[in-house]
């Protein structure tokens, strides 16, 4: 007798399981019971399991018999006439959803032409072999799988067109491509999710070979020309959020152009874009720095009655300005209310972005760059039709990573820009690269694709022959403009006297643990200590004690807190983070008494 | 010859290994001239590899080794000859050396023979001899009769002959370790018939007797578990999983001169501290040339001197070396930092600010390289 196990519940015993089995599959297929319900025998430990409840991942296959997909001509003829739909299918038990539990017992055909008489399935398309945005990547059967992945990474981040109504929304960080254009060369995935509704990329002119070394370590050279004619343009565009809230005691927030009696007022420079209202004017160009919604709050501590009788000069400053290293043209402006009825300003942003040196690229297939140059257009390299790459890639590149389907692509891109036509180039159901370059013979091309170029800027003629066709490029969402940092001096942190972190705090470049070590090992002792003289401060020492006495500006002079005045004092120079650390140790109660030593 | 002059002259200059080395490739006929400027060169390259004062040779010891440590791939075992020893190398192993860890994976000895047993027609038989066995290997069946209260052991005469027991040598080791039973030996057979010296519960002692025995120690040296004959150059070698040099050094085949083991606390009490320091050096070294990786064996050796310069090993964690150093402050730095400064103010410590650690927390320069050097002259 086998065990009957549901949802892993025991629930009785057959005598004959793979019977049993099968009629349950059959009744599925038939109708009868649920197309959720999954079965399978498990031999090794004698159990029959079958699966019904949600959660489940299945998939759709099509069920075979004697070697002979149930669907037929017939079926697919249907179909196209929209006679059935993929639910008739289901019910007649053409398709069905297998899960992980009944995949165990079942022998999956990749292709029709893989059938044989063991076979219990079909699969539906070789695509459904990779997943959504892997589908994506034209050609991929002819790709390692780890770049495979990795273009699909890729494409994730690109600039596009993500929705149509982004006129009317208030996205967080959001990028627009100016002219996006579909693919040329696509796959029937593009198709099934409209992507020419949302495209993400452009098809540009791509030569492979290197320019004056400009595109070494994955870098792309970009043609100044298509720069200005509109190539890889994007708007960024970015919210500034700022809400009246309410505070205990009938206390609210104001959004108003700032008394020159709030605590924090910044200058009246930084407030001149704001109206009236004290909110900003639509197609302001504001800088960092400047006030975009003006704001004053209510006091933080209510600590006398006086500051009840609501004076300006008790309110803080509460403005949004933007911070350091932003900058953008003021695109919209909303005035709403939230949830709770308060008061609540919404200032779009807008920042045309220009392709520049550093902003990063990539094409489908993994194969990610940064612009490393961007020549003019009379520099670039030209073939004898006077045809100008908008990028030139590196040949380097290829090699080591074997993305093949980037240079089919490549070709078939050029072979469709010509013949003006889409090329499919869907996982394993592609185009066939020697009908690509026959196509392009055809068309007077050399058919690998190669042309006879020359160099922009002599004329010369190249000594070989150069692979050039279109592809569809994607610019990714991560560009210099929000990233480019620097210091020399600026702010630091109110406890450690220690420089900031981080870009939008305008902070520094942190000398670490393993830094300080090559400074050691080279011997560089007063090097070492000037790099970390960013806190140095001079602290008054009682020679008594041992303690950090006071210094009284008034009088002058230092005093000990313990010894008082009649007592040596000498100052030292250390780190203001060592001064800190005595303190936490006082705090500790363990006496840090520090034994001065003359210097010579 | 005159060159045994120029020897002579640079005997108190270059060290010992350094003057062989130019004997042994100093050419025959080398006129005098160009045998003095070799040695000048020698000199000159000798003099410029000796670290500076105020070199931070530590550092630069520590960077040498951690640099490439991070390259290596994390758990890497490796297979020692034909038959399977599994032993821990890479960057567990080498993490357990310089940790000074009491108890490390894998215990291993190269067990090297006296010259008269190290040709290789006893190799074998000697391994055998070396390994721990218990009854359990020598059985070829134990059966109870409950009848007349007998528990009769058959054992393996093919077995026992390679490591040169007999069955009375097996029935004497038996009654001297397991007490409250009569072994008798069988006349004929190689059979031992045991018996419970007590007549209660007389069953139930012999039916637990009946596993338990099995795992008896007869003979062999305990706590190897395996052995494996190596073949070295022209002799032969065997290597052994588990350590015990003790008992090993009771045969008289074993060449005790250069049996080692690679315990470091094994090594230390049976040699002392300088054989430490040497293994730690060599189990180091043997880790990373494995990896592939080149470090010069200076930078181990600083590190095993700094392991072994208090007289015993100490690992580099804050049970071992850290806990050495003199200063509080370098001390609190690494790892639990109040418990550090909470014992200091207990007795009152006070910290010299001598090394590198407590001068950077401070911002003042550190006592290294071009922060060396102080003023001799007394400044009024």
């Amino acid at each position: 007798m086998t065990d009957v196990l549901v949802d892993n519940k025991f629930v009785g015993t057959v005598k004959n399981p793979e019977e049993f089995v099968d009629r349950i599959i059959s009744e599925r297929r038939m109708g009868k019971l649920p197309l959720s319900i999954n079965v399978r025998f498990k031999e090794l430990t004698d159990q029959v399991i079958i699966e019904i409840c949600s959660g489940r991942a299945v998939r759709p296959l099509i069920v075979v018999k004697e070697g002979k997909p149930m669907l037929t001509e017939k079926h697919l003829d249907q179909l196209r006439k929209n006679e059935i739909t993929w639910s008739d299918l289901l019910k007649q038990g053409v398709i069905e959803y297998v899960d992980s539990t009944e995949e165990e017992n079942v022998l999956v055909a990749f292709k029709e032409a893989d059938l044989t008489e063991d076979h219990t399935h079909l699969e539906i398309s070789p695509i459904t072999i990779v997943g959504l945005t892997t589908s994506l990547v034209p050609f991929g059967n002819f790709n390692h799988g780890v770049r495979l992945n990795q273009g699909s990474k890729n494409q994730k981040q690109a600039i596009g067109f993500y929705v149509s109504n982004f006129f009317a929304r208030l996205d967080m960080d959001v990028n627009l491509l100016h002219y996006p254009q579909n693919p040329i060369v696509n796959t029937a995935m593009h198709s099934i999710l409209d992507y020419d509704k949302h495209p993400s990329g452009q098809n540009v002119v791509v030569a492979i070979m290197s320019y004056q070394g400009y595109n070494m370590e994955d870098a792309i050279v970009i043609n100044k020309g298509s720069i200005d004619r509109g190539l890889a343009r994007s708007t960024y565009y970015r919210p500034i959020i700022s809400e009246e809230l309410r505070y205990s005691g009938g206390l609210i927030d104001e959004v108003a152009v700032p008394d020159k009696e709030v605590k924090g007022y910044r200058s009246e420079h930084d407030y001149r874009f704001l109206e009236d209202d004290g909110i900003i004017y639509p197609e302001a160009t504001v800088q960092e720095g400047d006030v975009i919604i003006g704001k004053s709050s209510p006091p933080r501590f209510l600590s006398s009655l006086d500051e009840y009788n609501l004076t300006t000069s008790s309110r803080r400053e509460s403005s949004m300005a933007l911070k350091h290293g932003e900058r953008g043209v003021v695109d919209f402006v909303l005035m709403t209310e939230n949830m709770e009825g308060n008061k609540l300003i919404q200032v779009r942003l807008r920042d045309q972005r220009i392709p520049e040196i550093g902003d990063k690229f990539t094409s489908r297939h993994g194969q990610k760059g940064v612009i490393s140059i961007v020549v003019p257009e009379a520099d670039i390299p030209f073939s004898a039709s006077g045809i100008k790459p908008d990028i030139i890639f590196s040949p380097h590149g290829i090699p080591t990573r074997m993305t093949v389907s980037h240079l089919i692509e490549l070709l078939g891109g050029k072979v469709g820009a010509m013949s003006g036509r889409f090329i499919d180039g869907t996982i394993f159901e592609g185009e066939k690269e020697a009908n690509l370059r026959h196509e392009l013979l055809g068309m007077g091309f050399r058919e690998n694709g190669a042309e006879t170029m020359y160099n922009g800027s002599t004329g010369e003629q190249y000594k070989v022959e150069i692979f050039i066709g279109n592809m569809y490029y994607l610019k990714l969402k991560h560009m210099v403009a929000n990233k480019i940092h620097s210091r020399a001096r600026g702010p630091i942190q109110l406890l450690t006297r220690q420089p900031t972190e981080g870009r939008a705090k305008e902070g520094g470049l942190r000398l670490g643990e393993m830094e300080k070590d090559t400074f050691v090992a080279h011997g560089a002792s007063l090097l070492l200590k000037e790099r970390f003289d960013a806190d140095k401060t001079i602290v008054p020492v009682c020679e008594e004690c041992g303690l950090i006495a006071i210094y009284d500006g008034r009088k002058e002079k230092s005093f000990c807190p313990v010894c008082g005045e009649d007592t040596e004092i000498s100052n030292i120079e250390v780190s203001y983070a060592f001064k800190l650390i005595l303190d936490e140790f006082k705090a500790l109660t363990v006496y840090p008494k520090l034994k001065l030593e003359g210097k010579y | 010859m005159t060159t045994t002059k120029l020897f002579n002259e640079y005997k108190e200059l270059l060290p010992e290994k350094v003057l062989d080395d130019i004997k042994k490739y100093l050419p025959d006929k080398c006129t005098d001239a160009k045998a003095k400027i070799i040695f000048e060169t020698v000199y000159g390259e000798y003099k410029r590899s000796i670290a500076n004062p105020g070199e931070s040779v530590g550092l630069i010891s520590a960077e040498s080794i951690g640099e490439p440590g991070t390259q290596m791939t994390l758990n890497t075992f490796h297979f020692a000859g034909v038959a399977e020893m599994n032993v821990t190398t890479g960057l567990p192993r080498l993490i357990e050396i310089l940790d000074g860890r009491k108890t490390i994976k894998t215990k291993m000895m190269e067990v090297y023979l006296k010259k008269s047993h190290s040709s290789g027609k006893e190799v074998k038989k000697i391994a055998e001899l070396l390994k721990e066995t218990t009854l359990k290997e020598f059985l070829k069946e134990i059966s109870i009769n409950i009848m007349n209260m007998q528990m009769t052991i058959e054992l393996d005469e093919n077995k026992m002959k390679s490591v040169g027991l007999t069955t009375n040598k097996i029935t004497k080791t038996l009654s001297k370790l397991v007490k409250g039973f009569k072994f008798k030996e069988d006349k004929k057979d190689p059979v031992i018939i045991v018996t419970p010296s007590s007549k209660d519960e007389a069953l139930n002692t012999i039916y637990k007797l009946k596993e338990t025995i099995k795992h008896v120690y007869i003979s062999g040296i305990k706590g190897i578990t395996q052995v494996l004959p190596v073949k070295r150059g022209d002799e032969h070698v065997i290597v052994t999983a588990g350590t015990n040099l003790k008992d090993l050094f009771k045969h008289d085949f074993v060449d005790t001169e250069r049996t080692i083991s690679n315990d470091l606390y094994e090594m230390e009490s049976m040699f002392g501290i300088e054989v430490a320091r040497q293994i730690i050096i060599n189990e180091v070294f043997k880790v990373l040339d494995a990896q592939g990786i080149n470090i010069d064996v200076r930078h181990i050796m600083l590190v095993s001197d700094a392991m072994t310069m208090s007289g015993s090993v100490l690992g580099i964690n804050r049970y071992g070396i850290v806990k050495e150093k003199p200063s509080v402050l370098a001390r609190a730095s690494f790892e639990t930092p109040i418990t550090h400064i909470i014992n200091a103010s207990l007795v009152g410590e006070v910290d010299k600010l001598n090394s590198v650690i407590e001068n950077v927390m401070m911002n003042q320069a550190i006592p290294v390289g071009t922060g060396l050097p102080g003023l001799i002259t007394k400044v009024k």
